[in-house]
């Protein structure tokens, strides 16, 4: 890796090829009510979320999934289920192609800009696919730090966007 | 659920949204998300990455301000859009604070800032968005 760059000729290559494309399981009222019970811990979360006659009044006419719903945490149909690890690789998506990362050890979370379309909802199969809009670097209290914006589409099975988020993480 | 019960105004200020923060919290997101990572369940951790103890998942601030979201305006009003930068970590212990501001109000829709700030005022995670309001 350069003395002057964490973003390698390999890396700029990946920009704008897809990867992390899955599909989801159907999604269950169980993931959501107890997705709804996390996030609203310690409150009740609201009837929306879990009570299908109380749901079934709303302008939703049914359960629905609060917006950050991920239905891809634990596992997906396809590609199917992979070993587990533990800690988190930060070059986890230079890795995904192949390709040698910049070796760094912290990768946070620094943003989100999303776009929401159709809720989600119970026997929804969602599918997803990514691709790095863009690597670039500056410097902040931890040194040198590697900018990564990754943009990420979601469809549900009728073919209905359900959210599109850029997702900028830093590297340090 | 609480709401806005007339329409909301420019400049109208939004009732706070509180969470405390820590392990509690964290360990039941993660156990939704899958997200069980070290400098989300070990001070050490969160100490080698430049901050006094373990931080909460940035999702979950996420999470918080769209639950801010539907107590403003109501869990039948559809968000549209939304984003958030996070400026600092939520280490443990911090009382969340998700405020919020109404910057711009058309015809049934309205955008506001929304963000994160601990108690001594700082802002944590700044974002904003756009909220359709329930039967327009």
């Amino acid at each position: 890796m350069s003395e002057e760059t964490y973003i390698s000729d390999e890396m700029r290559a990946i920009v704008g090829k897809p990867f992390n494309e899955a599909v989801s399981f159907p999604v269950s009222r169980s993931d959501i009510r107890r997705w709804a019970i996390a996030v609203y811990y310690p409150e009740v979360p609201p009837r929306l979320y879990w009570d299908e006659d109380y749901a079934k009044a709303s302008v939703y006419g049914g359960i629905v999934a609060p917006e950050d719903f991920n239905p891809f945490a634990w596992a997906s149909a396809s590609p199917g289920m992979t070993t587990r690890r533990a800690g988190f690789n930060a070059d986890y998506l230079e890795t995904t192609f192949g390709i040698q990362g910049p070796g760094l050890k912290t990768n946070l979370n620094a943003g989100s800009v999303t776009d929401y379309g159709s809720r989600m909802r119970p026997g929804d199969v969602i599918s997803t696919s990514a691709h790095v809009l863009s690597y670039t670097e500056k410097s902040g209290r931890m040194g040198r730090m590697l900018i990564t914006i990754i943009r990420t589409t979601w469809t549900n099975q009728s073919g209905e966007m359900v959210k599109q988020t850029n997702q900028t993480a830093i590297r340090y | 659920m609480a709401q806005t019960a007339t329409l909301p105004t420019v400049g109208q200020e939004l009732p706070e949204f509180v969470r405390d923060t820590g392990f509690q919290h964290w360990n039941r997101y993660a156990a939704v998300n899958d997200e069980f990572i070290d400098i989300h369940m070990d001070d050490d951790a969160g100490k080698a990455a430049g901050y006094p103890t373990a931080f909460g998942m940035g999702n979950l601030t996420w999470a918080y301000l769209h639950l801010a979201l539907h107590e403003w305006f109501g869990e039948e009003a559809r968000i549209s859009h939304a984003e958030v930068q996070y400026r600092s970590a939520v280490t443990r212990g911090t009382q969340l604070h998700i405020k919020g501001i109404v910057t711009a109000v058309r015809p049934g829709e309205v955008d506001v800032d929304v963000w994160a700030e601990n108690s001594e005022g700082t802002r944590l995670a700044p974002g904003s968005a756009t909220v359709h309001l329930a039967g327009s």
